[in-house]
């Protein structure tokens, strides 16, 4: 499973890194989201993928009941992640839409004005 | 247990709800502002007076114990930046009481910039990787609304690109506290010193810190990774480039500092030759930028750069004299830098235009703005007695000791060429005289000047131009503190030991 998921992390990569070398501003922020997408899954797999029960502790024990029990904090970390994605991710979409109407174009090359 | 080390972080979050609270009312926002980042000064300067004499404080989130909980650590290094953060913090929000249009103001510039402080405080303080990486978010998400407050078309431009690198570079951030996590099982700072050394593939322990290396090089504005800040920097309302470059950069140098000192110094001669080569590179092509602008902005935007690869050079040759020397250079550009943007911005109010080509004449008739710019920029390019000079000096000398003589020459050569810049804005916009063409528009402004904004404005000039003077001829403390910051950087014990409660 883990090598499976290697390489949908590595293709995710790649299409992202793929989009966000185009000159469209719109396939910039597609390419952003895959990113972001990808280093959560990357998260979720390099910290192990395991099938086991909850975490949690019942009273009067010290560790959580059977052998394998699966990690949360990798999870917490995701969530966190997916979150403040999000909303970077919806600040990103705002901000094109308003250079697409500032520019009158969706091409990176015509926004140059600043770089030289 | 310690609560001033919270205090950083709580002070500007509280202050920027109340100046939501008071979304309309902007009068109440600019107290909020002053006062809020005032509050910020002193709880900064109570951190790193308690650092100095207590030691390394340390503050459990919600009491979980560390490595489990969230830890914010001060020691020496974290304190004096933070104490950097305000003092900024205070400046700015004085200076921008004047020079803050009221447009830029309803825009919710002032939440935005207590948002920002809690963010740049967050991330000095805290002891968690994921936890930095959260803060570094919620600075840039800050950064990015104040970037494109105003909303014109540079703005915007300058924005795509900012916005673009920096999530990208965050995200090679949070790959790379995945990795770690997936190596080690923590997310401790203190608790990496303990396990990463113990992994038993160094070689992956190298490549997770290269990912880290580049997204912080990013974030640093270091070579080759720089050029989103040339294309953005010179947008905004010019007190928040100050803001800008007062605090955003540093924040990547400062998390170099730590992780290359406390986490990977597993393989010091890959990670420190190569931080040493980017140093280098970052010092030279930011100076050769800048000579080839005449916007007062610009050039001081790619002075940024260069000076980060003098910060870059003294965590690079990774002697505790260099480290040293690091320290007090960050702390010196961030006071010098800030007051040429500042400086900056006043001369736009007299003149109208940022262009050398279009201004001049104003040592005629501002005598005085002369001589606080030939402070800041004499200070910036390292003249004795300023406090670059005693930067320069320190960096060049840890240099010299481990004989890395190309890196001496870079050094010495970027400070000459940085002082052909400074002469170039002095002898443009101070001594020549003002160009009849663009006449008009200067008396204009020189006629709409408001004496008491004008003063307002020159209150924080005048404190930060002074500043790197009493710290070039006051220097024992200054260096006294860095060395003892660089001696616990060096040596992870005392860290660890505050934070774990275990001795390693």
């Amino acid at each position: 499973m883990g090598s499976v998921m290697a390489v949908v992390v590595g293709a995710l990569f790649a299409a992202s890194v793929y989009m966000m070398l185009r000159r469209s501003i719109v396939k910039l922020v597609i390419g952003l989201i895959l990113l972001s997408n990808a280093a959560n899954l990357l998260i979720f797999t390099v910290s192990g993928l395991t099938r086991g029960a909850p975490p949690l502790i019942p009273e009067g024990m010290t560790v959580p009941p059977g052998g394998a029990w699966a990690d949360p904090l990798p999870q917490a970390l995701i969530l966190t992640a997916i979150v403040i994605g999000f909303g970077v991710l919806a600040f990103a979409v705002v901000l094109i839409h308003r250079a697409y109407e500032v520019v009158g174009e969706d091409d990176m090359d015509q926004m140059r004005s600043t770089d030289s | 247990m310690s609560t001033a080390v919270a205090l950083p972080v709580l002070i500007p979050l509280i202050a920027g709800s109340l100046s939501l609270v008071f979304y309309k009312s902007h009068a109440v926002q600019r107290w909020v502002g002053v006062i809020g980042t005032g509050a910020l000064f002193l709880a900064t300067v109570a951190l790193l007076a308690k650092t100095w004499t207590d030691g390394i404080q340390v503050m459990e989130f919600g009491s979980w114990p560390a490595p489990f909980g969230i830890v914010l650590v001060a020691d020496l290094l974290s304190a004096t930046m933070t104490l950097m953060a305000g003092m900024m913090g205070f400046a700015l929000a004085v200076y921008s009481l004047p020079s803050m249009s009221r447009d830029h103001e309803a825009f919710g510039y002032y939440p935005l910039m207590h948002l920002l402080l809690a963010g740049v405080c967050g991330a000095f303080l805290t002891g968690d990787i994921f936890n930095l990486y959260v803060w570094i978010e919620v600075l840039l998400v800050a950064s990015f609304a104040l970037l494109i407050l105003g909303g014109e078309r540079g703005q915007m431009e300058g924005a795509v690109k900012y916005v673009t690198l920096n999530l990208f570079s965050s995200m090679m951030l949070l790959v790379g506290v995945g990795l770690t996590y997936g190596l080690t099982g923590t997310l401790n700072m203190a608790d990496l010193a303990v396990k990463l050394p113990q992994v038993e593939e160094q070689g992956l322990v190298t490549v997770v810190g290269m990912l880290f290396l580049v997204s912080f090089a990013i974030k640093a504005a270091a070579f080759p990774l720089f050029f989103w800040l040339p294309a953005s920097y010179h947008t905004p309302p010019i007190a928040v480039t100050a803001l800008f470059a007062a605090l955003l950069t540093k924040v990547g140098v400062y998390a170099l500092f730590r992780f290359f000192s406390l986490m990977f110094d597993n393989d010091v001669g890959y990670t420190h030759e190569l931080l040493l080569w980017i140093g280098g590179f970052t010092m030279v092509t930011g100076v050769l930028g800048a000579a080839a602008y005449y916007e007062i902005r610009r050039i001081l935007a790619f002075h940024i750069i260069s000076q980060i690869g003098y910060m870059i050079v003294g965590l690079a040759l990774f002697t505790p004299l260099a480290l040293a020397g690091g320290i007090i250079y960050i702390v010196h550009n961030i006071i010098a830098k800030t007051n040429l943007f500042l400086i900056g911005g006043v001369i736009y109010m007299l003149r109208g235009s940022y262009d050398l080509k279009q201004i001049g004449g104003l040592w005629k008739t501002r005598p005085m703005l002369g001589v606080l710019f030939l402070l800041s920029a004499l200070a910036l390019a390292g003249i004795p007695p300023l406090s670059g000079f005693l930067g320069k000096y320190v960096i060049i000398r840890a240099g010299i000791e481990v004989e890395s003589w190309g890196i001496v020459a870079a050094a010495l050569a970027v400070g000459l060429m940085t002082l052909y810049s400074m002469v170039k804005i002095w002898a443009e916009a101070f001594w020549k005289a003002q160009p009849e063409e663009h006449a008009e528009r200067a008396a204009a402004f020189e006629r709409a000047i408001d004496k008491k904004n004008l003063t307002l404005m020159m209150l924080p000039v005048i404190v930060l131009a002074l500043l790197p003077a009493a710290i070039g001829i006051g220097a024992q403390p200054v260096i006294e503190i860095a060395r003892v910051a660089a001696d616990q950087l060096l040596d992870s014990t005392a860290y660890v030991e505050a934070v774990l409660g275990v001795t390693p």
